[in-house]
C-alpha cells in the first residue's frame, strides 16, 4: 500500500525540470509566445532525446515502456514551464495506436514515434461540442477517410495523424499526402497550436478499436490534460509569490497584507492537494479499470476548474500590470484555458462523473 | 505507486474483522448502558493490539510497533461497522500525547489511564476573551502561594466544561516575562472551591461551550506540566494534536453519501432532485473535493509510512481548512435542496447529535454546525496565515506589540 511516486519517478521529474529550466526559461517561451508558432524544432528534439516521445511506446516498438503515471509527470513539467510543442497529440497518438492496432501495424508505426522521426498527433473531436466518440461521425470507405476534424493539436508539425471515426475506430493517416487539408485557427493557448483539420478521401489505414477504446483514449488525455492545468497552475503560484514578495505599497511587500497573503494561501490551497487526483487517475489508467474513467473525470474537471480559478486569481493580484499582455500570468492562464476546453469542458466531465457514479 | 495491502497485512486486516464481529455486542452486555458498552470493548481492543497503539501499555495503552498501514486498516475497518475505538476527546486525544511528551512519571501513571477509558473527563482551557487568535496574550493568572497555585480570571469557548472534571490550562505564572515565556500549563481539578461554569448557548440552539470563572481557586502546586514558564511550548504540541482530529476522510466520504441520499429524497418539479442536471453537476463538483481529500491523505499518509514528512508539510498545513471548507460545501448544497425546509429550526432532540444525519432539520443543523470546526482549534483564517507564511514563505503580519 503505497501512494506516493518511486524514486525513478522522482528522477524522472527532476530530468524534465532540469531541461525546462535551462532549455525553456520564461525568456525564451516569451519568444515564442510571441512568434505564435507553437513549436521549436530544437526543444522537440531534446523531449525527444531525453525519450519522452516514446515513454509510454512499448519496449518491443522501441519506447521505454513505462505507463500513464510516467508521462503525466512529464505533462505536469511541461505545463508548469508552459513548454510549447506536440508533446499532448503525439502522446496520444501513440498511446491510441498502443491500444488498438494489431502488432503489425504497431511494428510499422510506433519505432518512428517513439525515436521522434515522426510526430503524430490526434484528430478527434470534430466541433467545439461533439468530442464524445458516440458524436464522431467521420468515415472510412475503402481506405480512404473523410470528414472534418476541429481542434487538432499541433497539425502543422504533424507527420501523421490519427483519426477518430464513427464508432470510436481510429485510422492512421499521412498528414502531408493527398486529400488533407489543414486550416489553422487562431488559437488563445500560443504554446500549443490548433487546427481544423479537412479530410478528402485521404488515404488510411483502419487500425480498429470501438467506441470503449475510444473512451479509453479519451480518458488519458484528460489526465495528462489534468496534469498540465496543476503543473501551469503550480507555477502560477510561484509567479503570485514572486511578485507579492518584490511589489512594494505603502512601504511594505504587498504579500503582509492578508488580502494578497490569503488569497495566495487559498489559491495554494486549492490546487496543492488535488495534485493526488491526477495521480491516482493515471494509476487507476494503469493498473484500476473499474476506478479509472470515473477518476479521470474527476480530475479533469476539478483540476482544470480550480486552476482556471487559480488564473483568475492571479491576474487580480497582480493589479494592472496582471492585465497586460507584458505580465507572465497571461501565458499561463491561457495555457490553462486550452486545459479546460479541450475534449470536454468541466461541466461535461461532472455530467459523466454524476453517470458513472450512478448518481 | 501500489495500492493493494501486502498478503500480511490483508492477514492483519482478516485478524481485525474477525475481532470486529464482537461488535455490537450481544446478550446481557447489549443491554448495558451504550457508553458501558462501548468503553467494554474498547477495553477488548486495546488487549487485541488495535486500540491506543501509541500508547504504553504501562499507561493503559496497547504500545504496538508503529505501523501506519496497520494504523490505516484498524481505521477503515473499526469506521465501516461503527465500532469504538482511540476516543477522540479532549483528554485522550489532546492531554494523553502531551503528557507523553512533557509529563512525569507520576502524571502519567496517574491522568492517563482513566482519560483513555473516558472514566476522567477533560476541557481544555486556552482562549480568553481577550485573547483568541493573540492566544500568547492570556491574562489568566496563576500565583504561586505556598504549595498551591491560586487561580483567577476567566477562560472561554472552553467546549464540554459542564462535564468535565479536569481542565488542561494555560495560566500566566510569570508576569514579568515576555509573553510567550511568562505562561505554564496546569491541571485543574474542576470541584475546586473558586470555579464556575457558565453555559454559552450556540447559534444552532445547543449548548456544548462555555465560560469559566476563576476566583481565587486553589490547586496543588504540582499540577504543572513541563517547567514554570514552558507552558506555550506545550500547548504547542497539544494544538498539533488537535489539528490531526479534524478531517477524517472517512467521515467525508459518509457526509457526501448522506448528501446524495438527500438528493435522492428531494424533489424538485416533480422528480428525484438528483435527476436534476445542475443539481447532479453540482454534486459531481463536491465530489471532486471530497475525492482531493481522501487522496490527499492517502498521500501524507504514505509520507508518513515511508518516514518523509517533509515532502507533504503544505498539504498537512491545509488539512484543516481544506476538510472544514469541504463539510461546508457539502453542508450548503444539502440546505438549497431543503428549499423551503430550511426554515425550520433544528429539533430539541437533535441539537446534541449534529454529524451524520437523513432528515430536514438535521441538515439544518449541519448548516449551521459546519461552520463550527472551521473556527476551533486556529479559525480559517488564522490557517491561511499559516499556510501563506510557513508554506509558501510569506512575511509575518505586522504585530503593534510583541
Amino acid at each position: 500500500m503505497d501512494f506516493g511516486l518511486s524514486e525513478e519517478q522522482e528522477l524522472l521529474q527532476e530530468t524534465v525540470r532540469g531541461f525546462a529550466q535551462n532549455e525553456c526559461p520564461t525568456t525564451r517561451l516569451r519568444e515564442l509566445f510571441d512568434a505564435g508558432t507553437g513549436h521549436d524544432p530544437a526543444l522537440w528534439s531534446g523531449l525527444v532525446e531525453m525519450g519522452i516521445a516514446g515513454l509510454i511506446v512499448p519496449e518491443e516498438q522501441g519506447g521505454a515502456g513505462m505507463e500513464l503515471l510516467d508521462l503525466a509527470l512529464v505533462a505536469e513539467l511541461l505545463g508548469e514551464f508552459a513548454v510549447p510543442g506536440p508533446f499532448l497529440g503525439h502522446s496520444l497518438a501513440a498511446l491510441g495506436v498502443t491500444l488498438v492496432a494489431d502488432p503489425a501495424q504497431r511494428e510499422a508505426i510506433l519505432p518512428g514515434l517513439a525515436d521522434g522521426s515522426q510526430i503524430a498527433t490526434v484528430a478527434l473531436q470534430e466541433s467545439a461540442f461533439g468530442f464524445a466518440p458516440g458524436e464522431w461521425t467521420a468515415k472510412i470507405e475503402g481506405d480512404r477517410v473523410s470528414g472534418t476534424k476541429a481542434i487538432v493539436p499541433s497539425a502543422g508539425q504533424a507527420d501523421r495523424f490519427l483519426v477518430g471515426l464513427q464508432g470510436g475506430r481510429l485510422a492512421w493517416v499521412d498528414a502531408k499526402g493527398e486529400g488533407v487539408r489543414i486550416e489553422p485557427v487562431e488559437g488563445v493557448d500560443r504554446t500549443r497550436p490548433i487546427s481544423t483539420v479537412h479530410f478528402a478521401g485521404a488515404p488510411a489505414s483502419l487500425l480498429g478499436g470501438d467506441e470503449a477504446s475510444a473512451w479509453r483514449l479519451l480518458d488519458a488525455a484528460s489526465v495528462l490534460l489534468a496534469a498540465d492545468a496543476f503543473g501551469a497552475a503550480s507555477k502560477l503560484i510561484d509567479l503570485d509569490v514572486a511578485y507579492s514578495l518584490s511589489r512594494e505599497q505603502f512601504g511594505q511587500p504587498i504579500a503582509q497584507f492578508q488580502a494578497i497573503k490569503h488569497t495566495i494561501a487559498r489559491i495554494a490551497t486549492d490546487i496543492e492537494p488535488a495534485r493526488a487526483l491526477f495521480w491516482y487517475a493515471a494509476h487507476a489508467w494503469d493498473h484500476l479499470p473499474e476506478e479509472s474513467a470515473r477518476a479521470a473525470s474527476v480530475a479533469k474537471a476539478h483540476l482544470t476548474d480550480r486552476a482556471m480559478d487559480a488564473a483568475r486569481q492571479s491576474v487580480e493580484l497582480h493589479g494592472g500590470y496582471g492585465f497586460t499582455w507584458e505580465c507572465e500570468v497571461q501565458m499561463w492562464f491561457k495555457r490553462i484555458m486550452f486545459d479546460r476546453s479541450c475534449l470536454g469542458t468541466p461541466d461535461r466531465h461532472r455530467e459523466r462523473t454524476a453517470e458513472l457514479g450512478g448518481y | 505507486m501500489d495500492l493493494e495491502y501486502s498478503a500480511e497485512h490483508e492477514a492483519f486486516r482478516g485478524r481485525v474483522q474477525e475481532f470486529l464481529k464482537g461488535w455490537p455486542l450481544t446478550g446481557a452486555e447489549s443491554k448495558l448502558p451504550m457508553e458501558e458498552q462501548e468503553a467494554i470493548f474498547r477495553k477488548r481492543g486495546i488487549e487485541a493490539g488495535f486500540v491506543y497503539r501509541s500508547v504504553p501499555k504501562a499507561y493503559g495503552g496497547s504500545e504496538q510497533p508503529r505501523d501506519a498501514i496497520a494504523d490505516r486498516i484498524i481505521q477503515e475497518e473499526f469506521y465501516k461497522v461503527g465500532a469504538p475505538r482511540d476516543l477522540l476527546t479532549q483528554g485522550a486525544g489532546m492531554l494523553v500525547p502531551t503528557l507523553l511528551e512533557f509529563g512525569t512519571e507520576a502524571q502519567k501513571e496517574r491522568y492517563i489511564p482513566p482519560a483513555l477509558t473516558g472514566e476522567e473527563r477533560w476541557c481544555q482551557g486556552y482562549s480568553e476573551p481577550g485573547s483568541g487568535s493573540d492566544l500568547a496574550s492570556l491574562q489568566c493568572q496563576a500565583r504561586l502561594d505556598g504549595d498551591e497555585w491560586v487561580l483567577n480570571g476567566q477562560k472561554i469557548w472552553t467546549s464540554s466544561a459542564q462535564r468535565a472534571h479536569m481542565m488542561f490550562g494555560l495560566f500566566r505564572t510569570e508576569p514579568d516575562a515576555k509573553k510567550h515565556d511568562g505562561i505554564s500549563y496546569l491541571l485543574v481539578p474542576m470541584d475546586r472551591p473558586g470555579i464556575e461554569v457558565r453555559p454559552l448557548k450556540e447559534m444552532a440552539g445547543g449548548h456544548e461551550f462555555n465560560e469559566v470563572f476563576f476566583t481565587d481557586a486553589r490547586i496543588p502546586a504540582g499540577n504543572i506540566v513541563g517547567q514554570r514558564g514552558q507552558g506555550w511550548q506545550v500547548s504547542r504540541a497539544t494544538l498539533v494534536h488537535e489539528r490531526n482530529l479534524i478531517g477524517n476522510p472517512f467521515m467525508m466520504r459518509e457526509a457526501f453519501s448522506d448528501l446524495l441520499a438527500l438528493a435522492r429524497s428531494r424533489t424538485r418539479d416533480g422528480r428525484p432532485a438528483i435527476e436534476d442536471p445542475g443539481i447532479r453537476r453540482r454534486l459531481a463538483e463536491i465530489e471532486g473535493y471530497v475525492q482531493t481529500c481522501e487522496l490527499s491523505n492517502m498521500r501524507q499518509f504514505t509520507a508518513a509510512n515511508r518516514g518523509e514528512m517533509l515532502k507533504v508539510m503544505r498539504p498537512m498545513m491545509m488539512n484543516k481548512v481544506f476538510s472544514t471548507d469541504t463539510m461546508q460545501r457539502i453542508a450548503r448544497c444539502a440546505y438549497d435542496l431543503l428549499e423551503g425546509d430550511g426554515m425550520l429550526a433544528p429539533l430539541e432532540e437533535e441539537l446534541d447529535k449534529w454529524g451524520r444525519t437523513a432528515s430536514p432539520t438535521g441538515w439544518v443543523l449541519q448548516y449551521m454546525f459546519s461552520l463550527g470546526p472551521a473556527i476551533a482549534g486556529g479559525a480559517t483564517n488564522i490557517q491561511l496565515n499559516i499556510i501563506g507564511e510557513r508554506g509558501y514563505g510569506l512575511p509575518r503580519d505586522l504585530r503593534r506589540t510583541s
